[in-house]
């Protein structure tokens, strides 16, 4: 166990979580967004884990495994729609999938 | 015998329900013998009421004949029922003898025009208004007829109906005659609930007896009634109805415009001559309005083209001088005046419809010449009529009226100078333009050929105004020319009459010398303008000062012009204005609003989802920096 | 203890920036499987063995490579032009600055706390997955079977005789 301030362990989620927004607001490929989403999923899993461990408690952990389940379902079905959009437009710029506007 | 004279409205009243339901199927005949026959029953069954009414043998009361009773509105009852005092027996008799022979005329003038049962119709419902008018006991009762006067007079102006500009002169006729009417009613409420009554005596009676003089109810009431008067009798603001109502058919304008209904507001202020005297401002104020309007109008009289249009304006200077009489206290004055005004305005009317008929409907004087050769009987009886509207002695009914007034006026106190100036200068103005009509219509070249004499129901009616027109005035004399006071007697069985005395003792001489001069002066001043063209005239006119008056008299005075401004355009205006529904701004604007906002929001929608991605971004950016800064 | 946490912080920062910047998707999936190692490493320092166990296995290694098997059926090339273009990017990085302030401020506003003496053991975690928690690893079940069907029906493609 280490004295590293809990402080410092949310700021790291912070930063993790900031670097994967930065990747979902500039990269123009959709692979790239989901990965980006994985980056901002897992800090924020981080953060509960730190969050809890001050209080040692086990449900942050019980957090972090069920958004570690979200995050793979969400892979999933995010992956297999992508698999879809390539097939069916041949592109994964978002920028270009804009036909649902209103 | 006198209990008779609720046949004398109901007569004609018949007369309107059977030809407004049965006109179109009966005859031309028919309708003329129904119209005109109704009236001619109400006119014997009048004199004989008169005969009964005036008898020395039978007990001279004031005669109320109560009905039926109209309504009931808790402790207000209100009565339908006729009174019939001097008064009142005095416009019966008028309105029933002058219709008869304007009814007579309308059946040979008409003749020609579609909507012959119609007009006779809408005739029959007027005179059974307007005797219902005098002959109400109730003020209320009084409004009704009115109200029927009114109406008929727009039907009966707008009767060429397929002609716009006679609709809108009906129109104009009825909104403006509206405002005092709204007036009228207003102040007939206002007595009702003050003094608890709308019968008409026991209104005068409680009124002397409860209201002081010069009370803000007797004057509020007074400038109420007033303002209804100045409506119906196209005075001074409100005259500006009587020019244009002009398009109606003639004899239509000889009954309604110049002899009864425009007199109604003269009978209203007589008949309340009581409340008038309670209220000595309003009552100056009718005096100065009635010497304002008969100069201007006597102006504007001088300067049209259109033979009916003179003598419209002529009406209304005339009535200015029974208001001037109303407004010193010279009520019986002005009964006398209504009189033999009735019967010459009456006349000039009718030959003036001859003269159109003949001509081929030719208005414009200019264009007529030399007619006292071709239509003898109408120049001798238009002439009786002029010399008698210009007051000119000693055989016209005008000049003893008219001295009468001016008598009264001079000597009505600290004012009464100034007054009767104004009112000589009217007297030469009168003559002024009743004799430039007859110079230029009458004599001079010929210019437009009549086609054929006129018939003999179109000249017996002329003929017999001719006789009141003429002497009538021997009803009443002044002391100095015979004394006669029949008609002073006659009116005082409603009042009595007290007539001022002369400030010196040759005052009457020298007051009838002087309007005699006044007279005389008109028709010399006329008979050098147009008969013999002085170069005075013609260089007057030909400044620009003089051609700009000429236009202003011939406007009116520019009366028109400035209501136009100053109320149609802003009525016209809001009109639109409430027209588009602003109450309704509220809620289509809140549906407008959903609308804009849906446009703009889905400006937003654009289907890039790193936008939107940023979008959140920025609102938990937002968020936070609240959390960080609150 | 601590200089672990430090390092692996950073290894962790860093390679999952790289792993934003690359323009080859394989190199920035590696990278960004190195920085989940490094986010392992620092949930162990603070006690929590089990998720970062969890961290390891499934994150790293399904997930990572579930990706992974997705780029190679798609056999992304390489971005031609760079990932991200200056201009393009000016307003939402000011926006990232601001956030980043924003939690900074707020995160380092309570006084300091450290983490407990002692680590939360795994049967702790266990006994209230199966206690308190029962309801809530039934729905993590249920959602992962919705993952999986979903997943399958939308990645089946279009076979040849489906009409419509």
């Amino acid at each position: 166990m280490t004295t590293v301030l809990v402080q410092y362990g949310l700021l790291l989620a912070a930063a993790l979580f900031l670097v994967g927004l930065a990747g979902v607001l500039f990269r123009r490929n959709l692979l790239f967004t989901l990965l980006s989403l994985e980056i901002m999923l897992n800090a924020a899993g981080l953060a509960f884990v730190v969050a809890a461990s001050r209080w040692q408690q086990p449900d942050g952990q019980v957090m972090f495994l069920i958004i570690l389940a979200v995050s793979a379902a969400e892979a999933a079905v995010g992956l297999a729609l992508i698999l879809g959009i390539h097939r069916e437009s041949g592109t994964l710029d978002p920028d270009e999938l804009s036909r649902l506007r209103g | 015998m006198v209990t008779l004279m609720w046949l004398i409205p109901a007569f004609p009243a018949a007369g309107f329900l059977v030809l407004s339901t049965l006109g179109r199927r009966l005859s031309r005949p028919a309708c003329a013998v129904m119209g005109t026959s109704s009236v001619a029953l109400s006119m014997i069954v009048s004199a004989v009421v008169a005969w009964g009414y005036l008898s020395p043998t039978l007990p001279r009361p004031l005669t109320t004949t109560a009905l039926w009773q109209w309504m009931e509105i808790r402790s207000l009852s209100i009565g339908f029922g006729l009174h019939l005092d001097s008064l009142s027996l005095l416009w019966v008799l008028v309105v029933t003898g002058v219709g008869f022979l304007i009814h007579l005329y309308s059946t040979s003038f008409m003749s020609a025009q579609e909507g012959y049962g119609r007009y006779f119709a809408y005739l029959n419902l007027f005179i059974a208004s307007m005797l219902l008018l005098v002959l109400a006991d109730g003020l209320l009762l009084l409004y009704l007829g009115w109200e029927g006067v009114g109406l008929c007079s727009f039907l009966l102006i707008g009767f060429w109906y397929r002609e716009p500009a006679n609709s809108k002169a009906a129109l104009k006729a009825f909104v403006v005659t509206r405002i005092g009417d709204t007036a009228l009613i207003i102040g007939i409420l206002l007595l009702y609930t003050r003094l608890g009554s709308g019968n008409i005596q026991e209104l005068l009676s409680r009124a002397s007896s409860q209201i002081p003089p010069g009370a803000p109810l007797a004057v509020a009431a007074a400038a109420l009634l007033l303002a209804g008067a100045l409506g119906k009798s196209a005075q001074i603001p409100l005259q500006t109805w009587l020019p244009d109502a002009m398009a109606g058919p003639t004899p239509v304008s000889a009954l309604i415009h110049a002899a009864t209904m425009v007199t109604a507001g003269v009978y209203l202020i007589a008949r309340m001559n009581v409340l008038f005297a309670l209220a000595p401002t309003v009552r100056f104020l009718v005096a100065i309005i009635g010497a304002a309007t008969l100069i201007l109008a006597g102006f504007s009289a001088a300067s049209q083209r259109d033979i009916k249009r003179v003598l419209a304006y002529s009406t209304i200077s005339q009535i200015g001088y029974m208001f001037l009489a109303l407004g010193v206290g010279a009520w019986p004055a002005a009964a006398f005046h209504f009189l033999t005004h009735a019967c010459f305005k009456a006349l000039l009317f009718l030959g003036a419809g001859v003269i159109i008929l003949n001509l081929g409907d030719e208005h414009d004087i200019f264009r007529m010449g030399g007619l006292w050769k071709r239509m003898p009987l109408v120049f001798a009886t238009f002439l009786t009529a002029a010399l008698s509207m210009a007051a000119v002695p000693p055989l016209t009914a005008g000049f003893y009226s008219k001295d009468w007034i001016l008598y009264w006026v001079w000597n009505s106190g600290p004012s009464g100078p100034i007054l009767w100036l104004l009112a000589l200068l009217g007297i030469v103005l009168t003559s002024l333009y009743t004799f430039r009509l007859v110079f230029i219509v009458f004599l001079g070249p010929e210019r437009s050929r009549p086609s054929g004499r006129p018939g003999a129901l179109l000249t017996i009616p002329l003929v017999v105004l001719a006789v009141p027109a003429a002497l009538a005035g021997f009803l009443e004399t002044p002391r100095h020319l015979g004394d006669i006071r029949v008609f002073s007697r006659f009116i005082a069985q409603t009042a009595p009459v007290v007539e001022p005395a002369p400030s010196m003792p040759g005052m009457v001489v020298w007051l009838i010398l002087v309007s005699e001069a006044a007279s005389l002066l008109g028709i010399l001043l006329a008979y050098l303008l147009f008969r013999r063209r002085l170069r005075v005239g013609e260089a007057a006119e030909s400044l620009p000062q003089g051609a700009y008056l000429r236009r202003f008299w011939l406007a009116g005075w520019g009366f028109d012009w400035l209501y136009e401004q100053t109320v149609v355009r802003p009525y016209r205006f809001l009109s639109r204005v409430v027209g588009s529904e602003p109450l309704d701004w509220l809620y289509r604007g809140i549906g407008d609003l959903a609308v804009v906002a849906h446009r703009l929001l889905s400006l937003i929608q654009d289907g890039r989802i790193r936008r939107y991605a940023a979008g959140v971004a920025l609102g938990a950016a937002l968020i936070l920096a609240l959390v960080v800064l609150l | 203890m601590n200089g672990i946490v430090w390092i692996s912080g950073a290894v962790a920062v860093i390679s999952t920036l790289a792993a934003v910047t690359r323009r080859n998707a394989v190199h920035a999936l590696l990278y960004l499987i190195v920085g989940m190692l490094g986010v392992a490493v620092v949930l162990f320092a603070f006690g929590a063995a089990f998720a970062a166990v969890l961290q390891v296995v499934i994150w790293a290694g399904a997930i990572m490579v579930l990706f992974l098997f997705v780029m190679m059926m798609l056999s992304l090339r390489t971005e031609k032009r760079a990932a991200v273009r200056l201009r393009a990017i000016i307003g939402p990085a000011l926006l990232a600055v601001v956030l980043a302030v924003e939690l900074m401020v707020v995160m380092t506003v309570a006084p300091p706390q450290p983490p407990a003496a002692a680590a939360v053991q795994p049967e702790q975690v266990g006994s209230s997955l199966y206690g308190p928690y029962a309801v809530v690893v039934e729905l993590a079940s249920v959602l992962l079977l919705v993952g999986v069907v979903g997943a399958f029906h939308l990645g089946r493609g279009r076979e040849k005789d489906e009409g419509r």
